[in-house]
């Protein structure tokens, strides 16, 4: 795990990390969920098909991958799949931190809550969704966070200019 | 359920409308440490639900650093959590650091651990200063906040600044710390530990607030782990995980201290750990102090890291690399990259995108008081109004980094 060589794309991490627990857990439950992944600057990105990102934080939390850390959003617009959901998790007992990422469309952008596997994700998800405009099904209290309720808009995203009147 | 002002109202849970009671607590509450707000819902003095109610100081600051330079970002991340404002300077320049595949020196490397953990024990001491005054022992305060004084003296020597610093940044340090400076963070150590006693005994032994915080706001491991909670609020639920040992950073791996931990879960093990936990940053500088290395404290990369001054005004290239430097700034290879630290409060982290120009794509700060607010109702629930003051002062939280 200490390799600090960057591989990219599914076969090469297969190929180059085939011990790695997180890897292991995914393969075994199922493989077709890993739809890609790469190790640069010492850091593991695991990308997870949308419709499966629930079960794989199950998977890895039984792995060992205890603790959720961060969970957040990138916007690729104009490029497609225009958003990204970066979920940090940690093991304390391996000490290891891992990414798991999904990619989701521009067209009415919802994923999974993981709320049920992990209750910290509460108030990120709410931040996701707020400052996105990503929906997170099954969230027990899906609203705004960080702006006032009747907001409109979504600032973090790209074509949300960063000054001047909306 | 939206009154119409758009704010979130709480109804009192059905059958219980005429039992129950909704009140509100803050924004502006002393014992909220900001502008927090929380809508509580109660049966006569016990807690039934907590909402807290969150965003008041929301500036944007991650949508700001999109549309700055990677140098320009470092005064931002002060802001945040304006309590312990190295930890977000290391945890900023620790992560472009690693996209950039950053050499630092190891003086620079020891001076960040010192000041860190200097920004650690101020970070304890408004802490400790402002809960053992929500509890109503006022006295504590002007004792921490006057050994507080001392570390912003130490901060204003090396930075010229008492809060907002700045110093610690992307490549190093900003400059050399002044020569006399390592002398003072030493007569400050050396007086230090017998100061932790003076506040021990003002507290330890008092009745009152013992009362206050034993058994109060019981948060279990597993609740913690559930919920995100990090820092001493963890350990004194008795997991022992502690970033700077566990996934070390900017040399920790070569300081020895000790973690401490408390399986009590109360208020009173916050406390208790939080004292140890000073104890052990005096350790830490100590350490520091003794094994500083010589040399520079400042990476070898005139593309990324300003140039001294002296040499600005007698070199040619020094003065076009700070020209660059400052108008256009210096691209980042592309990619992602999550850097965590243990600051004062708990785990921090950075995850930066960087799209290979000059400005980041995307930074996002996790910081540790906003998951720990959660489980706030958690901690609290079937307990009296009074405890939520002493659990809040416990989780120590900062609105700056919950807002952000």
């Amino acid at each position: 795990m200490a390799d600090t060589a960057t591989l990219l794309g599914r076969t090469a991490v297969l190929e180059g990390l085939p011990g790695h627990p997180a890897i292991k857990a995914i393969l075994d439950w199922n493989a077709d969920a890993l739809t890609d992944a790469k190790f640069d600057f010492g850091e593991l990105t695991l990308t997870i098909a949308p419709e499966q990102i629930r079960a794989a934080c199950f998977t890895l939390q039984a792995a060992g991958y205890n603790f959720f850390e961060d969970l957040t959003a990138v916007d690729w617009f104009p490029t497609a799949p225009r958003f990204q959901l970066s979920y940090h998790l940690t093991s304390f007992a391996m000490k290891d931190r891992i990414r798991l990422r999904v990619m989701l469309q521009d067209a009415d952008p919802a994923v999974e809550s993981i709320t049920q596997v992990w209750a910290g994700a509460n108030f990120y998800e709410r931040e996701v969704f707020d400052l996105f405009g990503i929906r997170f099904e099954e969230h027990p209290n899906l609203r705004r966070i960080m702006m006032p309720e009747e907001w409109v808009g979504h600032p973090l995203r790209k074509d949300y200019p960063v000054e001047g009147y909306r | 359920m939206n009154d119409l002002a758009g704010m979130p109202v709480l109804e009192p849970a059905e059958g219980a409308k005429d039992q129950h009671m909704v009140i509100n607590m803050g924004p502006q509450h002393p014992a909220t440490h900001g502008v927090l707000r929380l809508v509580l819902e109660i049966d006569g003095e016990i807690i039934v639900r907590i909402y807290p109610e969150i965003g008041y100081l929301h500036t944007g600051i991650e949508k700001t650093c999109e549309a700055k330079f990677y140098h320009q970002v470092v005064p931002l991340t002060d802001r945040i959590n304006y309590l312990d404002p190295l930890s977000n300077n290391l945890c900023y320049a620790l992560a472009v650091e690693k996209l950039l595949d950053l050499e630092i020196p190891p003086k620079a490397q020891w001076m960040r651990v010192l000041l860190a953990e200097l920004s650690r024990l101020n970070s304890h001491l408004i802490w400790l200063g402002t809960h053992a005054m929500d509890i109503g022992a006022l006295t504590v305060f002007l004792y921490t906040f006057r050994e507080r004084e001392d570390i912003l003296r130490l901060f204003e020597a090396v930075a010229g600044q008492r809060m907002m610093l700045s110093y610690i940044r992307i490549g190093g340090l900003s400059m050399e710390p002044p020569l006399d400076f390592l002398d003072r963070v030493q007569a400050f150590i050396r007086i230090f530990p017998e100061k932790i006693d003076e506040y021990a005994n003002l507290l330890t032994g008092n009745p009152i607030f013992r009362n206050r915080l034993v058994g109060v706001g019981h948060l279990s491991a597993e609740d913690a782990v559930a919920l995100g909670v990090t820092g001493p609020p963890l350990r004194a639920s008795g997991v022992d995980f502690d970033l700077r040992r566990d996934m070390p950073y900017s040399s920790y791996e070569k300081f020895q201290f000790d973690v401490p931990t408390s399986t009590a879960c109360d208020c009173w093990a916050r406390y208790e750990v939080r004292l140890v936990e000073m104890r052990e940053s005096v350790k830490i500088i100590q350490q520091a102090l003794d094994g500083m290395p010589e040399g520079p404290v400042k990476a070898d990369a005139p593309k990324i890291v300003l140039p001294d001054r002296e040499k600005m005004k007698t070199q040619m290239e020094a003065l076009i690399h700070h020209f660059k430097i400052v108008t256009e700034g210096f691209a980042v290879p592309a990619g992602e990259v999550y850097q965590g630290i243990e600051a004062g409060h708990g785990m921090t982290g950075y995850y930066i995108v960087s799209d290979g120009t000059a400005k980041p794509y995307r930074v996002h700060m996790r910081y540790p008081s906003f998951p720990t607010l959660q489980a706030l109702e958690v901690m609290c629930k079937g307990r009296m109004l009074a405890d939520v003051v002493a659990v809040i002062g416990s989780i120590d939280i900062v609105l700056g980094e919950i807002d952000r």
